[in-house]
């Protein structure tokens, strides 16, 4: 019974920080419309800074600072900023799919440095222990789970509410004018590109931040936590949820945790164990599937809104042939 | 006269419910030259990508010499007849004059694609000297001629061109109007959206005037050069246009 | 740097470029970046193994020459590239095709990433996630003037030349060829010359897929087969398609090249590992000085 218990706590802390990275990922797609393709990359960001800040030394990687955790988080969220800022100014003032392809390649270099830079990342054996908060606690399991389970909580909660408070603010206003109708809003002041890109950073920080979270609950992170799969789970999470209010994301990430967790279970007893790894895989082509048909089937998600994306981004990329003009008779078809 | 094209209360726009031709009813006769003025956003530019079946038509029909060819898909318009030359990018950057000719004939039977070729050729006499060179590397005069001709190739009924004077100089304008003229002579109908209104009022028979997605003048280029209306719309000051 | 680091560039350079041309081409065409199409030159190698395993155990036959493979595999090969391009047709029929109709320029991309993951994991789910080999059979390098090369790796180079070639000819040569051109420049100015553009669509992932699959059973032949083996390519395929100007056929066969010799120039420098990380810097030059590559013209 109590494992039972605590797999539940263990559980529902890995989907709050499914629902952060989400929050962070609809505020760069569906508040903003930047598809980022390289999502594991900035959780990951976040993740090693964070153990690297607060970790002790170690000959395995780079570490020693000795750093309190929460400058270790702050300095996650805030490496994370950092890259995608990198990232943003690069590449937000061209066509909205290079920021797809660049995400995605900083996420496929990311993992190349964290799996091969042994001196700073440890390498395939990544960095542990990664000191946890209300250390004192943790020889007692089921009361740290359930404290950090709430620590989670909260730490959600103030995203979210952080976030709704910053939609709802001038800024977030001149964002949806923004995405609404491009041309318009430009003209009364605001610069489409430099909210682009404050909403593209602060989006990679919320998931810097969920990485340092995520890391210093388990105590150890190794580069396998931070392929491509993931990126693919928290865009799952949202299209399944639905984009464009924050319900979406926090809905999404449990629904498909749920989905993603019993599907694993029934595989790993269903088959041998030298089947496991293809039971896996089988698991992942039957989600894929799914996100593909949730795409065409409802596109809106369960609680999400209609994909408003200003007519003059689509206009733009028509002009630049990126979109190819609609005829009468459906487009190109 | 049937009228070789006409559009009976026309309403098309790129977004549903968003139109911008909002009930435009024109009529152009065999060999009539007609031009549609307007301010801009009128709908002058969507009127014509609308008969060409570049837009999405949400009510109305276009009828081709009485037969309706509303919402036919846009690559067929010119194996019925219809040719349209677009305002920017109508040639083939990295296609040669030939290339783009030759995609043309591509669809018509074989025996017809050569004489078609040559008849262009004729009647554009400067292509024949380049058409070996790559569009891109063409004036904006040639690329012009180029997109006209790539319409022409067909032998259409009806020619639709979209401001065929902007970005050329006056003299390179008015070779352009004149090869229209050549045009209408051998009695395709032409529809022209243009900007430059005396000019084209200048080798019009007819035009209609375009405010907010409705005609809302009609009249003879004789008629439209003395309307007071036009010549507010465009010079800004009162009295004739003339 | 020896000689022999741009022998591996090259061969590894063309097998880029050949996939790439299907990439952008329906990047250019449909306006998306296909983040599947890696997952083509996987189905392409793994398609030809149990067809070239039934060819050869229908026939009693041996090896090519020097080759490490006979008439199976060639003839695996064919059937896996008409298979591929299939696959890929299938794939916009059923899913690229119906998310473009409803707008939305992203939605496209999204559903890549997801057909990818599919893709990949039932590669995956079917053979295992171990590398296979065509062959079992070890290659001897042979000296080729400053070169050391096997003879498998000499035909590679010589199928990559003459699918390029073939498909130069084609765009060059044929109405089809010029009409995928045509669309490729400026879908709507196609349409206004009377072409179907749905039947060019057709016929871009038909030939984008078979020269993708191409690619694929060429890099199972040198090097090894693996369910990641596409994906772990698609980085220098995009790489490759900007560098070289979306749309622009001979720009992905030199952008593959370039990508290519970089990595293996490069290789010494910081490792084989950071490939990638390698591929990403070039594209992330290109975008920052010129995004619409060599021979694009459209930003």
């Amino acid at each position: 019974m109590l494992d039972l218990a605590s797999y539940a706590v263990f559980f529902l802390v890995t989907a709050l920080g499914f629902t952060l990275i989400c929050l962070g990922l609809n505020l760069q797609w569906g508040f903003t419309g930047l598809f980022n393709a390289g999502v594991a990359g900035f959780v990951a960001v976040g993740a090693y800074v964070s153990a690297i800040l607060t970790t002790p030394a170690s000959a395995q990687h780079l570490g020693g600072f000795g750093l309190p955790i929460a400058i270790g988080w702050l300095g996650g969220a805030a490496a994370a900023a950092a890259t995608a800022a990198i990232v943003g100014i690069a590449t937000l003032r061209l066509r909205s799919d290079y920021l797809a392809i660049t995400t995605f390649g900083i996420a496929a270099s990311l993992l190349a440095v964290a799996q091969n830079a042994h001196s700073i990342t440890g390498g395939p054996f990544g960095i542990a222990f990664i000191p946890r908060p209300f250390a004192e606690l943790s020889d007692r399991p089921a009361l740290y789970d359930t404290v950090y389970l709430a620590l989670m909580a909260v730490l959600v909660g103030i995203v979210f509410l952080g976030l709704e408070r910053l939609l709802h603010s001038p800024w977030g206003r001149a964002l949806k004018a923004i995405r609404e109708n491009e041309i318009a809003a430009a003209a009364l002041g605001k610069d489409p590109r430099r909210f682009r890109l404050e909403a593209f950073v602060m989006g990679s920080a919320v998931m810097g931040l969920a990485g340092a979270a995520e890391a210093h609950f388990v105590g150890f992170i190794a580069p396998d936590e931070f392929l491509p799969i993931l990126t693919f789970q928290a865009w799952a999470m949202l299209i399944v949820g639905g984009s464009g209010n924050n319900r979406g994301a926090v809905l999404g990430s449990l629904v498909v945790w749920i989905l993603w967790s019993a599907s694993g279970t029934v595989m790993h007893g269903l088959l041998p164990a030298d089947l496991q790894v293809r039971g896996a895989a089988l698991q992942i082509v039957l989600i894929g599937v799914l996100l593909a048909a949730m795409l065409v089937l409802r596109p809106r998600g369960l609680v999400g809104e209609r994909i408003i994306v200003s007519r003059h981004i689509i206009a733009a990329d028509r002009d630049a042939g990126a979109v190819p003009g609609p005829t009468s008779t459906g487009e190109v078809p | 006269m049937t009228a070789v094209i006409e559009t009976r209360g026309l309403v098309a726009g790129y977004d549903p419910g968003l139109p911008i031709v909002r009930g435009a009813s024109i009529r152009v006769g065999r060999g009539e030259l007609v031009v549609v003025l307007g301010p801009n956003g009128a709908g002058k530019s969507t009127l014509i990508k609308a008969i060409a079946g570049l837009v999405p038509i949400e009510d109305g029909s276009v009828l081709l010499e009485g037969r309706p060819i509303t919402g036919l898909p846009a690559h067929r318009m010119i194996g019925l007849g219809v040719g349209f030359v677009p305002q920017t990018d109508n040639v083939f950057q990295t296609m040669t004059v030939e290339e783009q000719l030759r995609l043309v004939t591509a669809s018509m039977p074989r025996n017809a694609r050569r004489p078609a070729l040559e008849v262009a050729f004729a009647l554009f006499p400067d292509l024949a000297r380049y058409r070996t060179s790559r569009n891109g590397s063409l004036s904006g005069g040639q690329r012009q001629m180029v997109a006209i001709a790539s319409a022409l190739l067909a032998e259409p009924k009806v020619l639709l061109l979209d401001e065929p004077s902007a970005g050329l100089s006056p003299k390179m304008m008015q070779t352009v109007l004149d090869k229209l003229l050549d045009i209408r002579g051998r009695g395709v109908a032409i529809v022209m959206v243009e900007q430059n209104v005396r000019a084209a009022l200048a080798v019009a028979d007819r035009a209609y005037v375009m405010v907010e997605g409705v005609e809302q003048h009609e009249g003879t280029a004789a008629e439209l050069l003395n309307d007071p209306i036009v010549a507010q719309l465009y010079l800004g000051r009162r009295g004739s246009a003339a | 740097m020896t000689p022999q680091l741009l022998l591996d560039g090259v061969l590894l350079g063309s097998t880029i470029g050949l996939a790439s041309i299907g990439l952008t081409l329906t990047y250019a065409i449909l306006g998306f970046g296909n983040f599947a199409h890696g997952e083509l030159l996987s189905w392409g190698a793994y398609l030809a193994l149990p067809i070239a395993g039934l060819v050869s155990g229908a026939l009693v036959t041996e090896p090519l020459g020097a080759l490490s493979f006979g008439w199976p595999l060639v003839a695996a090969a064919f059937i896996a590239m008409a298979l591929t391009g299939a696959l890929a047709f299938a794939l916009d029929r059923i899913l690229f095709g119906r998310l473009r109709r409803r707008g939305g320029a992203m939605t496209p991309v999204i559903a890549s990433f997801g057909a990818s993951l599919a893709l990949r994991n039932f590669i995956q789910f079917v053979f295992g996630p171990q590398p296979a080999y065509y062959s079992r059979d070890l290659q001897i390098a042979m000296p080729f003037g400053p070169f050391r090369v096997t003879p498998d790796q000499i035909v590679v180079l010589a199928v990559t030349a003459v699918l390029v070639v073939g498909v130069h000819l084609l765009l060059s040569r044929t109405h089809l060829g010029r009409a995928m051109r045509a669309t490729a420049e400026n879908p709507q100015l196609a349409q206004i010359a009377g072409i179907d553009i749905a039947g060019v669509v057709r016929n871009v992932w038909l030939i984008g897929g078979a020269l993708a699959a191409a690619a694929g059973v060429l890099v199972g032949v040198t090097v090894q087969l693996s369910p990641g083996m596409g994906f772990d390519l698609l980085l220098p395929l995009f790489a490759a398609v900007i560098l070289g100007g979306i749309g622009s056929v001979p720009g992905a066969v030199v952008g593959g090249l370039v990508i290519g010799l970089t990595e293996a120039v490069s290789g010494p420098l910081v490792g084989a590992e950071y490939r990638t990380a390698v591929a990403f810097l070039v594209l992330l030059v290109v975008l920052i000085v010129k995004p619409t590559g060599l021979f694009g013209g459209r930003s």
